[in-house]
């Protein structure tokens, strides 16, 4: 089962993308894009995982040991703190689109006036 | 857009979009056989020429340090953004403030236990928070980490029904300057970089014997601007959503 993380990553991201396309409610197209961002950790910590690799921290084990790799798992943080701060954003947009149009049904907005 | 029209569009791009994904996943090196050099490099520089134990922090801080600078940007401005969308209703909101009664301040249903347990998890949150802010460079952990936690403690306040409490302790303003503040000490800490070591954002300090609080050159100074910006911004972000909330229970959004 060595695909499997990558299946579940695919299944992640097509199951995000379709709920970005049917939602009939912005907080919920907000979420699914989440769930298509989460494929993207799965992706990463995937390719960088190796058999038997420990955490990359050599805090209390050998500089010689084996690791996983890190850099995939400094994109996973960056990853994580850009969706958390983007989605704050969005999650605001909502509001202001709640406001103005009434409604957070992506059908129902109408153009920007001003 | 209509939901129809979006469905129409994903039929036509799904196809070719799953092919890509297809070609791409087939692509990607065996599941636990992975042969990246970069890697493999940085465990041998890091421990050796750099002092630090947590290989993460040390790419994040010292390898990739510009990377998150730009990181810390985005940031900022994704929390400024929220906080310009969200705020025009603020002064309205000050006005009312200051005659609010008691009952006000409670958001319904914190009981007394709840109350007792959140005023304990502040210190319990931020200690833990400022523990690994410090640590960053040696166990798992590092200034983005730390700073959601930091910023969890004083949230908690918000389980006890005392949100405004926590807002009268930690005024929009404050939280900006937090936030800003961290910020620009990174960058700063990069100039820091620039005058003594002739690169910017080039280690300048010692780097210290291996395991101590004190070493890995100019990490710990890093995670600690970046864990100050992270608790800022989501201090500042959490305040300014909640603000919302209390406009929307008073009718008035």
């Amino acid at each position: 089962m060595a695909f499997a993380p990558y299946a579940a990553a695919a299944w992640l991201f097509v199951i995000g993308l379709y709920g970005v396309v049917c939602s009939q409610n912005l907080l919920r197209t907000v979420l699914s894009l989440t769930v298509v961002q989460s494929a993207t950790y799965l992706v990463l910590l995937g390719v960088g995982y190796r058999h038997g690799g420990k955490a990359p921290i050599v805090a209390d084990i050998s500089t010689h040991s084996k690791l996983v790799d890190p850099v995939t798992q400094v994109l996973v943080l960056t990853d994580i703190v850009i969706e958390a701060t983007v989605t704050a954003l969005l999650l605001a947009l909502v509001v202001q689109a709640h406001k103005r149009f009434g409604s957070v049904d992506p059908a129902r907005l109408r153009t920007l006036r001003h | 857009m209509s939901r129809r029209v979006r469905l129409l569009l994903l039929a036509c791009a799904g196809p070719g979009f799953l092919a890509v994904l297809v070609i791409g996943l087939r692509g990607l090196p065996d599941f636990g056989d992975f042969h990246g050099a970069y890697g493999l490099l940085v465990d041998r520089i890091e421990p050796s020429l750099r002092h630090a134990t947590d290989l993460v922090t040390a790419l994040n801080f010292d390898l990739r340090a510009f990377d998150t600078l730009g990181e810390e940007f985005i940031l900022f401005a994704s929390v400024a953004g929220v906080a310009l969308l969200l705020r025009h209703l603020r002064d309205v909101d000050e006005e009312l403030d200051r005659r609010r009664t008691r009952e006000d301040h409670s958001f319904a249903g914190a009981s007394d236990s709840l109350r007792v347990m959140s005023l304990i998890l502040i210190p319990l949150l931020v200690s833990l928070g400022v523990y690994l802010v410090l640590h960053g460079a040696l166990t798992p952990g590092g200034g983005f980490q730390a700073g959601v936690v930091c910023a969890a403690g004083p949230l908690s306040v918000l389980l006890a029904g005392r949100y405004l409490a926590l807002k009268r302790a930690a005024p929009e303003w404050a939280l900006e300057a937090v936030d800003s503040l961290g910020a620009a000490a990174y960058a700063l800490i990069g100039l820091g970089g620039l005058i003594f070591a002739g690169i910017y954002l080039k280690n300048f300090l010692p780097y210290g014997s291996s395991g101590h609080l004190l070493s890995a050159g100019m990490m710990p100074l890093n995670s600690i601007a970046v864990g100050i910006e992270v608790t800022g911004a989501f201090l500042l972000t959490w305040t300014e959503f909640l603000d919302q909330d209390l406009l929307a229970q008073r009718g008035r959004l």
